[in-house]
C-alpha cells in the first residue's frame, strides 16, 4: 500500500463545559466529542464520515484543520505530526489542507468581492504573486468551479447557494491543497443544485489528486462520493468499510439501523424493506454510556457491553468494527 | 371529497414588483388520502399550505379557490379561519424550536388549545394533553409535561407539535418538512408516527417535502410543483416508475440512491427560477433536456392522462419515458 497522505492515530478532542450556576473553582466537566479516531488516508482518495448530529463529525473535521485543538493522539499528516506542533510550525501545512463549510453565504464575508474571497489565500500564502498573476489564477480557478469570470467584482449575496458553494470551493482549491476536508458541502442545497455540486467535487478531485474527507449526514450522497467510508457514533468509530461494503453487508448494529432509516426514493422497495429503527436519541456525551457508547439504543446489547469497551475487529480486508456480536447482514435487500 | 382546490394563485407584492409565488394551482383530496407536495426551494409548496391555512404573511394575497367540506376557506373571516385551523385542518411545521414559545410550559401551550377552542377546563385540558402525548410516545408524558421547550431534543419538539396538532382532531394535518431538520434515524421514528396516525384517526395527511425518499415510504398521491405550478401529479408508484415530465425525471435521476452504484448523477443544469421573472410559458423552460420552441411562450395544459394522472408539458409523454 502506499504511504497515506493523513493517517490518525487514537485522536481525541475533549472540550471544557462549566454548566450554569457552577461555581468558579468547580472543575469543568470534560465533553468528548471525539475519541480514539484511528484510520488512514491515501492519496487521491475520498473517505466519507456519516453520523447523526453529535455524533463529533465536524469537531474531527476542525482537529484535523486545526481549529480545534486535540487532546490526545496523533495527525500525521505527510509523515509531520499536526497534532504535536505549534501554531507557528503548522502554519507551513496550513495550505495543504483546505476545507468548505456547509453553509455556503455563511462561509463568505459578505463585505468582500468574489474576487477578493478566492484570491485571499493567495495573498496570505504567496505573497510575492503579482497582480497580474493572481488575477489570472483566480480566472482559471473561477472557470475551473463553473463560475463565469466577468462576475468577479459581485458580492456574495447577489449570489444563488450553488454558486456560493462554487465560490467556497475555488477559495479552498486555489493553492492546490493536497487535502480537502467538506463538511456538509452539499445539505443546504436544492436536489438539483446538489447533484451539480457532488459531481463537481468528483471532477476536480480525480483531476487535481485530491486527497477528501467527506463530512454528510445524508449517507446517500457520502456513499456516492466517497471510497471508503467511517461511521461514528457519540465521537467513536463503530464501523470502516469501502463504501460498497458498507452499505450492502454492514456488520454493526448501529450501521445496520443508520442504513434501514435512509429512504430510498422507490415507492415499491420502501413498502417491502425491512426497518429495523432505533428507539430513543442520542445520550449525552458529557456523561456517555460505560462500555459501548451504542449500548442504551441497540438492538443486540447484552450485559457485557456495559463493561469494556469493544475492541476494534478486522473482520475483512479494510473492514473494521467495533462490535463482539457483529454480524453481516443487507439491510437494503428486499426478501423474498 | 375533503379538499377541492381551484386556480389557487399567491402574490406578494414587494418594493421590487409583484411576486407570484403560487400559479394557478388545483388539486383534490379525499378523506384518508396521503398527498406529497414535492419541490425545490421557491416552488411554491409551503405557499400553497400557508394559503390555505390563511397564513400568508402581510403582503401576501390569495386568489382562487379552496373547498374544505364545501366551505371556502379564502372568503373566512380571521375568526372563522380560526375555527378552521383548531377543528378541521392541523399544521405543523419545519422547525419545531421555533414553533413553540420558549417562555411557556408545554402544559400550558397545549391545554390552551383545547381550553380555547373546545371550552374544556384546564384540569380536562391537561389530562388530555398528556393523553396526546403518550400517543406521540413521549415517555414519562404526565411528568414531562410540565417542561419547557428547551429541555427537550428536537425529535422530542416535533413529537409535542405533532400531538398539539392532533389535540382537536383534524381531519386533514398539513406538515410542511416536519423531518428536515432531524437525523435520519429520528425521521424514522416520526414517519412512523405520522402513518400510525393515518392508521389510528383517520387523518388526511398533506406532506410537503423535498426528499423524495420520505415520500416513496409514505404517500398515496405524489404532486410535483416547479415555479408555482404543477409539472405533474399522479398515483406515488407510477410517478416514480415511470416519470411523464422531464422535472420529475430529472429530479429522481439527481439523487443519489443507497441502494445503487450509480456513477454520475445526472443533473438538472441551471437554478432554480426568480418568481418574480417566470417566463411567459412553462417556467421549466430554461433548465430542461426536452425544450422545443413553443415551450417559452405557451404555458403548457394541465392535461388528464392514465385515467388518474395529470402533467403539463408540451413534449409528449411517449419522448420524456423514452
Amino acid at each position: 500500500m502506499t504511504e497515506p497522505i493523513l493517517s490518525l492515530r487514537d485522536l481525541s478532542v475533549t472540550f471544557d463545559v462549566r454548566p450554569r450556576g457552577a461555581w468558579p473553582w468547580t472543575a469543568p466537566l470534560k465533553l468528548q466529542a471525539v475519541s480514539q479516531m484511528t484510520f488512514d488516508l491515501a492519496p487521491g482518495e475520498c473517505l466519507g464520515v456519516v453520523g447523526e448530529s453529535g455524533s463529533g463529525k465536524s469537531t474531527l473535521a476542525r482537529a484535523i484543520v486545526g481549529t480545534v485543538p486535540s487532546s490526545g493522539g496523533q495527525i500525521n499528516f505527510e509523515g509531520a505530526d499536526l497534532a504535536a506542533m505549534t501554531p507557528r510550525e503548522r502554519r507551513v501545512h496550513r495550505r495543504d489542507v483546505q476545507m468548505i463549510f456547509q453553509d455556503p453565504l455563511a462561509a463568505l464575508n459578505p463585505r468582500m468581492t468574489v474576487g477578493d474571497i478566492i484570491a485571499e489565500p493567495l495573498v496570505t500564502h504567496e505573497p510575492g504573486l503579482s497582480r497580474a498573476d493572481r488575477k489570472s489564477r483566480v480566472q482559471d480557478m473561477m472557470k475551473r468551479v463553473g463560475l463565469l469570470p466577468n462576475l468577479v467584482n459581485r458580492y456574495p449575496h447577489e449570489f444563488s447557494g450553488g454558486q456560493c458553494q462554487r465560490i467556497g470551493i475555488a477559495r479552498a482549491l486555489i493553492l492546490k491543497p493536497k487535502l480537502l476536508i467538506c463538511d456538509e458541502p452539499v445539505s443546504a442545497l436544492d436536489v438539483s443544485v446538489q447533484a451539480q455540486v457532488v459531481n463537481l467535487l468528483r471532477e476536480l478531485q480525480r483531476d487535481m489528486g485530491l486527497s477528501m474527507i467527506f463530512i454528510a449526514h445524508d449517507l446517500s450522497v457520502v456513499k456516492h462520493i466517497s471510497d471508503r467510508i467511517v461511521v461514528m457514533y457519540l465521537g467513536r468509530q463503530m464501523e470502516t468499510a469501502d463504501a460498497r461494503t458498507i452499505t450492502t453487508r454492514p456488520e454493526h448494529p448501529y450501521t445496520q439501523a443508520l442504513i434501514s432509516s435512509v429512504p430510498i426514493p422507490d415507492p415499491v422497495l420502501e413498502r417491502k424493506r425491512p426497518r429495523t429503527t432505533l428507539d430513543g436519541e442520542l445520550p449525552s456525551p458529557i456523561s456517555p454510556p460505560s462500555g459501548c457508547v451504542f449500548r442504551t439504543r441497540c438492538p443486540k446489547a447484552q450485559a457485557t457491553c456495559a463493561q469494556a469497551l469493544p475492541p476494534m475487529l478486522e473482520v475483512g480486508p479494510g473492514h473494521r468494527v467495533a462490535c463482539p456480536y457483529h454480524q453481516a447482514e443487507n439491510v437494503l435487500a428486499v426478501s423474498a | 371529497m375533503l379538499l377541492d382546490i381551484d386556480n389557487l394563485r399567491v402574490t406578494f407584492s414587494t418594493a421590487d414588483g409583484d411576486v407570484n409565488a403560487v400559479n394557478g394551482v388545483s388539486f383534490q383530496l379525499d378523506q384518508r388520502e396521503t398527498l406529497a407536495i414535492v419541490g425545490e426551494s421557491g416552488s411554491g409548496k409551503s405557499q400553497t399550505a400557508f394559503a390555505l391555512m390563511g397564513l400568508l404573511a402581510r403582503n401576501g394575497r390569495a386568489t382562487g379557490q379552496v373547498r374544505f367540506d364545501g366551505t371556502d376557506l379564502l372568503g373566512l373571516t380571521p375568526s372563522k379561519m380560526n375555527k378552521v385551523r383548531s377543528n378541521q385542518i392541523g399544521m405543523i411545521f419545519q422547525d419545531p424550536m421555533t414553533s413553540l414559545n420558549p417562555y411557556i410550559r408545554i402544559s400550558e401551550q397545549m391545554a390552551e388549545v383545547l381550553t380555547l377552542h373546545k371550552g374544556m377546563s384546564k384540569k380536562d385540558a391537561i389530562a388530555e394533553s398528556i393523553h396526546m402525548l403518550d400517543a406521540v410516545k413521549i415517555p414519562d408524558a404526565r411528568n414531562r409535561i410540565r417542561s419547557f421547550p428547551h429541555e427537550f431534543s428536537g425529535g422530542m419538539r416535533q413529537r409535542i407539535m405533532i400531538a398539539m396538532s392532533l389535540l382537536c382532531r383534524p381531519r386533514l394535518l398539513i406538515a410542511d418538512e416536519p423531518t428536515t431538520a432531524l437525523d435520519v434515524t429520528v425521521q424514522a421514528q416520526i414517519m412512523q408516527l405520522l402513518a400510525d396516525i393515518r392508521d389510528d384517526f383517520g387523518t388526511a395527511i398533506i406532506l410537503i417535502t423535498h426528499d423524495l425518499g420520505v415520500v416513496a415510504g409514505f404517500c398515496d398521491r405524489t404532486l410535483v410543483l416547479y415555479g408555482g405550478q404543477i409539472m405533474e401529479d399522479g398515483p406515488t408508484d407510477p410517478v416514480f416508475a415511470d416519470p411523464s415530465h422531464p422535472y420529475t425525471k430529472g429530479l429522481l435521476r439527481a439523487v443519489p440512491r443507497l441502494d445503487r452504484d450509480d456513477d454520475e448523477l445526472l443533473t438538472i443544469a441551471g437554478e432554480p427560477p426568480d418568481m418574480s421573472r417566470l417566463p411567459q410559458g412553462c417556467p421549466f423552460t430554461a433548465r430542461c433536456a426536452y425544450v422545443q420552441n413553443t415551450c417559452a411562450h405557451i404555458p403548457p395544459e394541465l392535461a388528464t392522462f392514465d385515467g388518474n394522472r395529470r402533467r403539463a408539458c408540451h413534449v409528449p409523454k411517449s419522448e420524456v419515458s423514452a
